[in-house]
């Protein structure tokens, strides 16, 4: 078979990281390409500098395509030769109809003029193709996420695509819905179609996929040929981890207590899609002084569990138990989630975390005003030493805790996203991604802090999509999958292996 | 030294501002020959912008949420009206009415937070509804005529002095002297506030710097007193309006609620994962514009001696510039009773200042709204240069 692309030594750095190093990708012309590795591994870099996005020029190494060099200079430029992405994040305008969609930005027009008829027609074809069985002028957000991934193939279609790049196309979809966008992927090579599919979901690879390659750390790890070396899932798995683990996490000698935090049936539904069930029948326990981890994929339920649990902050028709202290909690809201001791330490701290126009101390304060005030006053001066303290505690790098939070950087930012819920005195402390767009030094800095609180006493659940922190840190990992708790590890039994399995299971 | 420049740093805005309005008093004070500071002109300066004033401070907490509030000159005009049927048409006691009306001010802030608040409805869209709604309810009330005469008592909320001792002077004592008083405790307020930073061991400005200041601030407010005494005195609404600049000061500097405010509009979605009641909180700024929209309403009823069915026609315009002048930030967050003030007095001081010189009605609008895309540029500039 020939070679339909070959990306060749695509070294893209951004300031301060080297996010793809030498990587080297051939797809061979009329097979399904899988791109495997962790979140962070560079795949979607190497699609972006595949697709212009990055163009010709701030990437070095050659792109060839059908035997020649290409230079991309925008997104336009690859499609004009039939290299179509479709993104994770669906792009279409939901109140336009499904013809205006696909032929957005490529108008079926004379002069100008739009040629509704052609649209239509031309619509119903590619309609067909996908088989998505929709009259063309339905509203695109009126129909569900999986049809919105065909009517997005569909588009692609519209512009005679030789090479079809899904990345994680399958994140948002049932099972159903998977099922037949990967029918109709095999379909689509039948009829001579490249495709790459970008996934973490391995029993959809060993499905589709004829050649796998797997990136880690921005380096082309292998290349393995899925009919030939005779590939299992665990073969994957072990290419995609397996690194230094040596001294990136502080020691800590667990010290465990009493039982602290308790959920049971923990059942949440979807807040629009009222008949989804995000968080499935979950339960599980924190005990004092213990750190418990949730490994899971994106799109697994994890932010959403911990968001319904504090004060009911996410989803609807939740039902289930909440137990503290053996005590049962009612969450109705997030103030008396805050008064039962838990704190949410919210994943990305820019928008749910931090008031960025506000200072460090008004930050710090802002969960737990009353602490420092009397008749609903608050004393100024009281807030100056309380966060004056966090600031030498946590190490927080700035000239004054009058500096504006939107001027630190991200290791700052969250280490006064943590004194804020430290300040409230929180007996459990949820941390969702706590380390993520940290570097290194920083992230070592918030771990001990982790292993401090845990220290005192406190029970920890740490969301993370990090494999190796979740097992640099946790005492015990629990693994949520499309909304359920597929597995519960203890340390001594954690590996990327097992976790993986687990992550890619349906419980 | 580090504080002193914290301080300035932190307040080139308002600071800013301050210089505006003193350049711009002192241009006119030339261009009127010198009429600007007149004992006699500086009353009427506060007399005719004592509504604008009050209902800028209501907006202020508005816009800091990161709304606005389109209906206020409607409201303000609607309240008039209901308070004239009342004391004129059914002869009512006015302290009975002023608080009947202030009630039903609460009751249309009430219905606009609710759509505001709970419905999620946009509240341009909520009060310009209500822009329209409350000026046809004031038309429908006062059945398109005016209705007048309130009764002396009413009158003197917005015409009225505060008395003096008995007896024939040039100055009117009882100013002179609230002047004092109120520097004394002007002192002793940030004499304490010092001792206290002291005690917690906290940078404080350095004592000539401090003493200057206080002498400085001494002056201005004796000064002013000085003025007003020799004219009537102190008018009510100036002794309401300190009240309540002194009122919301507080509840937005130094209170739970006035954190939770600012914290809404700088990021809603953080501050409900704070704990922040965010629709409570925004309910309640609604509630309280509207409380102040019918303030304004009663003042200027009783300063025009009527209630018509044109009254506070683009009040509501006036008061969301005096806010943005003053250094609030059309994306929530931001802004100062201060400066909300300030912003209301530069715009004050021009229309007086413009009028005295003759200039007209026309000029006037179209250097007004120079002055506040300027202004707001300005903002915008310095926010850019800062990050």
């Amino acid at each position: 078979m020939n070679v339909l692309l070959e990306m060749r030594n695509i070294t893209k750095t951004f300031p301060g990281v080297k996010a793809l190093g030498n990587v080297n990708l051939q797809v061979k012309e009329g097979e399904i390409h899988a791109l495997m590795g962790e979140n962070g591994a560079g795949k979607s870099t190497l699609m972006k500098v595949l697709s212009g996005v990055y163009p010709h020029g701030s990437y070095e190494g050659d792109i060839l395509f059908n035997g020649k060099v290409c230079e991309f200079r925008s997104i336009r430029h690859s499609e004009e030769l039939g290299i179509v992405i479709i993104h994770q994040e669906l792009a279409l305008i939901p109140q336009l109809s499904i013809a205006e969609n696909i032929f957005l930005g490529n108008e079926q027009s004379v002069r100008g003029v739009i040629n509704w008829h052609t649209t239509t027609v031309r619509t119903r074809e590619l309609l067909q193709k996908v088989g998505l069985n929709e009259n063309p002028n339905t509203e695109a957000g009126s129909i569900g996420v999986g049809k919105q991934q065909l009517v997005e193939i569909a588009k692609a279609f519209s512009k005679k695509v030789k090479l079809l790049i899904l990345d994680e196309p399958t994140a948002a979809l049932n099972e159903e819905d998977s099922e037949n966008l990967l029918n109709l992927m095999l379909e689509f090579k039948k009829q001579g179609i490249t495709s790459i599919i970008i996934s973490h979901k391995l029993n959809e690879i060993m499905k589709v996929a004829d050649s796998i390659t797997i990136l880690r750390d921005g380096r082309t790890i292998e290349t393995l040929d899925v009919h030939a070396d005779n590939i299992t899932e665990d073969r994957i798995i072990k290419g995609m981890v397996g690194r230094d683990l040596t001294h990136r996490y502080p020691e800590r000698e667990p010290n465990i207590g009493a039982a602290l935090f308790e959920a049971k049936r923990w059942t949440v539904y979807h807040p629009a899609q009222t008949d989804r069930k995000v968080v499935d029948d979950v339960n599980f326990d924190v005990k004092r002084g213990e750190i418990v981890g949730i490994a899971g994929l994106m799109g697994a339920g994890r932010t959403e569990l911990a968001m319904s649990i504090f004060g009911q902050s996410y989803g609807k028709r939740i039902s289930g138990q909440l137990f503290k202290d053996g005590q049962e909690l009612k969450l109705t809201n997030i103030s008396k989630a805050i008064d039962a001791g838990i704190a949410y330490v919210t994943e990305d701290r820019k928008e749910y975390g931090l008031i960025l126009m506000d200072d460090i101390k008004r930050n710090t304060t802002l969960a737990n005003l009353r602490q420092i005030s009397k008749w609903f006053v608050v004393d100024d001066n009281r807030e100056v030493v309380e966060a004056e303290g966090f600031r030498k505690k946590l190490n927080i790098k700035t000239p004054s805790i009058h500096q504006k939070t939107g001027n630190l950087s991200g290791g700052n930012q969250q280490k006064v996203v943590l004194s804020k819920w430290i300040f409230t005195g929180p007996d459990l402390l949820i941390l969702d991604e706590p380390t993520r767009g940290i570097d290194v030094g920083a992230k070592y800095e918030i771990y001990t802090i982790i292993n401090q609180l845990a220290d005192q006493g406190k029970g920890i659940l740490m969301i993370s999509s990090e494999l190796p922190e979740l097992l640099g840190m946790c005492d015990r990992i629990y693994v949520m999958n499309e909304g359920r708790f597929t597995g519960v590890v203890p340390r001594e039994e954690a590996s990327q292996e097992v976790l993986m399995k687990y992550m890619t299971s349906r419980g | 030294m580090e504080t002193a420049l914290r301080a300035i740093r932190g307040n080139v805005r308002q600071y800013g501002m301050i210089i505006a309005l003193i350049f711009i008093m002192l241009l006119f004070q030339i261009l009127s020959d010198g009429i600007l500071l007149k004992p006699l002109n500086i009353t009427n300066l506060i007399l005719q912008n004592s509504y604008i004033l009050i209902l800028a401070i209501g907006m202020l907490l508005v816009i800091i949420t990161g709304h606005i509030d389109l209906s206020v000159g409607s409201v303000a005009a609607f309240v008039g009206a209901v308070s004239a049927i009342m004391m004129v048409n059914h002869q009512m006691p006015f302290p009975i009415a002023i608080v009947l009306s202030l009630l039903i001010g609460a009751a249309v802030g009430a219905w606009q937070g609710f759509w505001v608040a709970y419905v999620r409805i946009p509240s341009f869209i909520v009060t310009l509804a209500g822009m329209l709604l409350f000026r046809g309810l004031t038309m429908l009330v006062l059945d398109g005529k005016s209705v007048a005469p309130f009764s002396a008592g009413f009158l003197s909320i917005s015409t009225g002095f505060i008395p003096d001792l008995p007896g024939e002077r040039d100055l009117h004592m009882v100013t002179l002297l609230a002047g004092i008083v109120f520097s004394l405790l002007y002192i002793f307020m940030e004499w304490r506030a010092r001792l206290i930073q002291r005690q917690y061991q906290f940078d404080v400005l350095p004592f000539p710097l401090y003493l200057a200041q206080l002498i400085g601030i001494v002056l201005v407010i004796n000064l002013f007193t000085y003025v007003l005494a020799s004219y009537k005195g102190l008018p009510n609404i100036l002794i309401m309006l300190l009240v309540l600049v002194t009122v919301y000061t507080f509840v937005m500097r130094k209170t739970v609620m006035g954190r939770h405010i600012y914290a809404l509009g700088g990021n809603e979605k953080a501050a409900k994962l704070s704990g922040v009641k965010t629709k409570k909180v925004t309910f309640w700024v609604f509630v309280n514009m509207g409380v102040m929209a019918a303030l304004a309403g009663l003042v200027f009823a009783a300063r025009l001696n009527a209630a018509t069915p044109k009254a506070g026609v683009n009040f509501e315009l006036d008061a969301i510039a005096a806010a943005f002048i003053g250094g609030a930030s059309a994306s929530g967050g931001v802004g100062t009773v201060i400066g909300a003030i300030i912003g209301g007095l530069v715009m004050g001081v021009m229309n007086n200042g413009m009028s005295l010189i003759g200039l007209g009605i026309d000029y006037q609008q179209g250097i007004k709204g120079l002055v506040l895309l300027l202004a707001v540029a300005f903002d915008l500039y310095n926010k850019n240069k800062a990050s």
